[in-house]
């Protein structure tokens, strides 16, 4: 342990020093902008730690340790309730598109629900309202029917598009959930209005419900009306938390290293305020880093 | 009024109340009017997406006038240069196109491979910038300069800004999941799910009064219907859904219990 954090920080100095040497070169070059230098050596350092946390994971034989979360446990739970009632599960991947990191993750923990109804022979709807979010969820259901030896179990209506626009998908969501009563509501992705139409009408119907998503002003309403509530970080976290791959893993704990140093330069930035305002020096970090 | 005017104001208010009355339950009017929104929406936006972005920007510029590809026949004027690179999404869109074949379904990868891996390039610089080294700037907050008072309920002061500090640093740490949440460790990042907790609270009182600001909007519209100028629409429709949703709840008893 103590070893790693000494390669971290001659990594940390080592990419200031760096970053001073490219900034002492001519501006005639024009290679290099040193009002961006706080986003490079920032930007390097979470390469450096990503990286490194990666071959940790590799190359230890040890299981990594990760907190729990009680929202992951529930999403087995719901799959399991689903399959003892006999009645479906209705996934919903947010209503952006694949350029959206949420959704990106939605599709992704989508595989990971797909590869447990694939097992207990559950029936999965995916309403999408994105022709490549329906590509990629389609994408990846098939996979993991095909990695539990179900291919037969795989159809395509699985994964189906509704329609582009927020409020019509949303009406036909809860139309879907209405007529069909899925014994477990995920909302995975990027939401926006239509998330406590979604809740409201789950929470109505008495499916057990469970979303993720990213989008701060729509937790809220999945905190006040779903079972169980991933939030922001949690919810990127889930997918690795569910592969339980270490190289996947070694990625939650990087970030957690990150968040260290972030706090560490939190409280160095305010230090550094505290002795300008004083007047003990002339010298203010945030000013000399140009952020 | 117009004939016109007069019509969309009785479908307008009939699609209103449809979509209202799924409040009551499941019923015709509400199937009748997401069908109408589902199918109307997905066709608006395809024409919208062929009319605004793939005509104009692809074809535009791809089949410009005079234009190297004007040998083709195809000419599209809207004041574009060629660009050949436009091929790469025109390739891109096709060989999605071609997915519906089930041998050729493979090739829709490439377009999301495309799609995922531009948006994480373009959008990790965003979010360094924004959702932390901007924060981490506007957490290093004044404690000590002494131009603040210490408690002001309107505006700045040190009381708040150790709030700001200790409200940051502890809902960061909440979301730190290489450490069990015990102990003195647990206790603040029980205070960080407070924090949030309390600005969730907050947001969620703010979204509620832009919802209730819909609904009014709403209502205002189904009020300026049930007038005479339009031929009182709000109150012919309301009341035909009434009796209708009466009738058919009384031949549908076993839906109704349910």
């Amino acid at each position: 342990m103590n070893n790693k954090f000494t390669v971290y920080a001659l990594g940390i100095v080592g990419i200031v020093l760096l970053t001073l040497a490219l900034s002492v070169m001519p501006d005639s070059l024009n290679f290099f902008r040193e009002d961006k230098s706080a986003m490079f050596v920032f930007t390097l350092i979470v390469i450096m730690v990503m990286l490194y946390e990666v071959k940790l994971a590799k190359n230890s034989s040890e299981p990594i340790f990760l907190r729990t979360i009680p929202g992951l446990k529930a999403v087995e739970e719901a799959v399991g309730r689903s399959t003892e009632m006999g009645r479906p599960i209705l996934y919903v991947p947010g209503i952006m598109d694949m350029n959206e990191v949420e959704t990106v993750a939605g599709v992704v923990v989508l595989g990971h629900v797909a590869n447990m109804t694939a097992q207990y022979e559950t029936e999965l709807d995916v309403p999408v309202a994105r022709a490549i979010v329906m590509q990629s969820a389609r994408q990846v259901t098939k996979e993991a029917y095909l990695t539990q030896g179900r291919p037969e179990m795989f159809n395509e209506d699985m994964v189906h598009y509704i329609t582009d626009d927020q409020f019509a998908y949303a009406a036909a969501v809860n139309g879907i959930m209405q007529r069909d009563e899925p014994a477990a509501c995920l909302y995975m992705g990027k939401f926006f209005a239509e998330s406590l139409l979604f809740a409201e009408t789950g929470n109505s119907i008495g499916a057990i419900q469970i979303a993720g998503t990213g989008s701060q002003t729509q937790i809220p309403f999945f905190v006040t009306a779903c079972d169980y509530t991933l939030m922001g970080e949690e919810f990127f976290a889930a997918s690795a938390y569910l592969s339980k791959q270490p190289e996947l893993i070694a990625g939650i704990t990087a970030q957690d290293i990150i968040k260290i140093i972030l706090v560490g330069f939190i409280f160095l930035l305010i230090v550094s305020r505290a002795f300008f305002d004083l007047g003990v020096t002339e010298f203010n970090l945030v000013t000399w880093l140009g952020l | 009024m117009s004939f016109s005017a007069i019509l969309g104001a009785w479908i307008a208010a009939f699609l209103t109340l449809g979509i209202f009355s799924y409040l009551y339950r499941d019923n015709p009017f509400y199937k009748i009017a997401e069908h109408v929104f589902v199918g109307v929406s997905a066709a608006y936006v395809a024409a919208i997406s062929f009319w605004t972005q793939i005509y104009p920007n692809l074809f535009g510029r791809l089949f410009p006038k005079d234009g190297p590809l004007a040998f083709t026949g195809l000419e599209f004027d809207f004041n574009h240069e060629f660009n050949i690179l436009y091929l790469f999404p025109l390739i891109l869109g096709l060989m999605m196109l071609i997915s519906v074949f089930q041998q050729f379904s493979w090739m829709a990868r490439w377009g999301i491979a495309y799609t995922v891996a531009i948006a994480a390039g373009l959008k990790a610089f965003g979010y360094l910038n924004s959702n932390v080294l901007n924060q981490v700037k506007a957490s290093s907050v004044d404690l000590f300069s002494g131009s603040l008072p210490f408690f002001s309920l309107g505006g700045d002061s040190v009381f708040n800004n150790i709030v700001l500090v200790v409200g940051t640093l502890s809902a960061l740490m909440y979301f730190y999941f290489s450490k069990e949440q015990t102990g003195n460790f647990g206790r603040f990042t029980r205070l960080g799910i407070y924090f949030l907790m309390v600005s969730f609270g907050a947001s969620f009182g703010f979204a509620v009064m832009g919802r209730i600001s819909l609904l009014v909007g709403r209502f205002n519209d189904l009020i300026d219907y049930s007038s005479a100028d339009y031929n009182y629409a709000t109150l012919g429709v309301l009341l035909f859904i009434i009796v209708t949703l009466g009738i058919w709840s009384f031949q549908n008893p076993e839906q109704k219990e349910n």
